[in-house]
């Protein structure tokens, strides 16, 4: 191994000369909960590694156009503590939450969340729900992309070396919507999900469902947003029926692995039947507001 | 190899200390600091016997690289007691019985204080969910959870 060195710049463009001038490989640690995991069983063996804490733009949470906007490398326990942005967006909180115990949620980024690219990632079916827009910034400029289109595999991401994903934004809501994230896992706390699913629905004054997206996760080998599961829920009162067909569509989407936390057949089931309990929450918040 | 220059605040003193890349905050308080409060049960963030406060943030020492904490404040187990005066949750930790080995001890302290700073009235489950990061392989959980809240009991008044 040769010799590994830290760097914390203090812009996102000295980051990413940072990474654009290294020959070697190089990382970004963001908390460093999934990095220093790695490094440590020597899972990957980076030459430079470039932190990202000490940059303002990727720290922030703020408020832009009726919508949200945060930075990549916000921690957990920022969102969940950020009283107005965890109003707006229960589901997106509800998944935060899980994120490892409160000391991994000190430091854990839904940026490093994303970028990490578990297929179990539990921030990440919440902000496909969410229908966020990550902005990632590299040596060519800014881009913004839609968050589904961050990760392309287990560990796989389309960030080029010398980009960094920067911030997420979350339009405005409308009236009438709500949001939630459920996952399945043996144990409370502490472990990694078998199953997840994201709901987040609007509705009209007649409680009718306007819009809705569905995404699901640790059943694909990426989290996947699911168009026909919200197509069974757009234009119903989310009735019996309605979730039914959710569920329905939701399993049929379903592409998992057995592995020792679950069989193929069990992530499937219980995957349809997470989507109808987060759909009722999802309803159940839409009315409240 | 080309050791990094840190200087950072530990329990309200000014420290100073070059550290290798690799070592992370854990490594540097036991290795280069002598402060041997924080444990180390895994180095994966499984355990939290390594919990301290960054900034008053609760997190693992054994995942914050020792590089990074360059002009941040950190607050471990040995400074928790004030001079030979036990923190109320020291002394109800012993008054309860709520340590058999002791390993799991000062991180389940230093967990259990970033609660009861935010939350002076927690019910049972909620000590038990923010201390679900701390494992401990004696005790069987019920005298910690009893002993915290008879400490925030005891601070409330
Ligand atoms: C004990 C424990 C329990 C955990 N439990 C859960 C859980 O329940 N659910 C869950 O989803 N995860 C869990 N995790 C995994 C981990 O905490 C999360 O994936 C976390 O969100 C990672 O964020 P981070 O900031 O620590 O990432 P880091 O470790 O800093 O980075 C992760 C990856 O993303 C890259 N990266 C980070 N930020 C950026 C950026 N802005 N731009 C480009 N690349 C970037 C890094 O190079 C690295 O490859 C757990 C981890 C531990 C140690
Ligand atoms: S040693 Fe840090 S969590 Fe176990
Ligand atoms: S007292 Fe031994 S691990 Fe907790």
């Amino acid at each position: 191994m040769g010799e590994l060195r830290y760097e914390f710049p203090d812009t996102l463009d000295a980051a990413v000369a940072l990474l654009a001038g290294e020959s070697g490989a190089a990382r970004v640690i963001a908390g460093g909960t999934d990095v220093l995991v790695q490094l440590r069983t020597d899972t990957i063996e980076p030459g430079l590694m470039v932190g990202i804490n000490n940059i303002p733009e990727v720290r922030t949470i703020s408020a832009e156009n009726g919508g949200f906007r945060f930075g990549a490398a916000v921690t957990g326990m920022e969102l969940v503590e950020h009283a107005a942005f965890a109003k707006t967006w229960p589901g997106v909180i509800d998944a935060v939450k899980l994120i490892g115990s409160i000391q991994i949620k000190g430091r854990a980024t839904v940026g490093g969340n994303f970028c990490n690219a578990s297929p179990s990632a539990d921030s990440v079916p919440a902000m496909f729900a969410a229908n966020a827009v990550a902005t990632i910034v590299g040596a060519k400029g800014r881009r913004d992309v839609p968050v589904e289109d961050i990760a392309t595999g287990p560990g796989r991401t389309s960030l080029a070396k010398d980009e960094i994903l920067a911030s997420f934004f979350l339009p405005k809501r409308p009236p009438h919507a709500g949001d939630a994230y459920l996952r399945f896992t043996p144990r409370t706390e502490m472990d990694i999900a078998v199953s997840g699913v994201s709901v987040c629905l609007a509705l009209d004054g007649g409680g009718s469902c306007t819009t809705a997206r569905v995404a699901i996760a640790a059943v694909a080998e990426r989290v996947l947003l699911v168009d026909e599961a919200a197509d069974a829920l757009i234009g119903t009162p989310v009735d019996d029926a309605a979730l039914e067909a959710l569920a329905v569509a939701v399993r049929a989407a379903c592409r998992p692995i057995d592995d020792k936390r679950g069989t193929k057949t069990y992530r499937i089931k219980v995957t349809g039947v997470l989507a109808k309990r987060a759909a009722r929450i999802a309803l159940a918040r839409a009315g409240e507001r | 190899m080309a050791k990094i220059h840190v200087s950072a605040t530990v329990n309200g003193d000014a420290v100073d200390f070059l550290c290798d890349p690799e070592q992370t905050l854990l490594d540097v308080l036991r290795d280069e600091l002598e402060f041997n409060g924080a444990k180390e049960g895994c180095g994966t963030g499984d355990c939290g016997a390594c919990s301290v406060t960054l900034d008053g943030r609760l997190v693992c020492a054994c995942l914050i690289p020792g590089a990074e904490v360059q002009g941040k404040t950190i607050e471990t187990i040995e400074g928790m007691a004030d001079g030979e005066v036990l923190h109320p949750l020291q002394r109800k930790f012993i008054e309860h019985a709520a340590l058999q080995c002791g390993i799991c001890t000062p991180g389940l302290l230093i967990a259990a204080r970033a609660l009861l700073e935010r939350n002076p009235d927690p019910t049972e489950t909620e000590v038990r969910y923010w201390l679900a990061g701390n494992l401990c392989r004696c005790t069987g959980y019920h005298k910690i959870v009893e002993a915290v809240l008879d400490a925030a009991e005891e601070m409330r008044t």
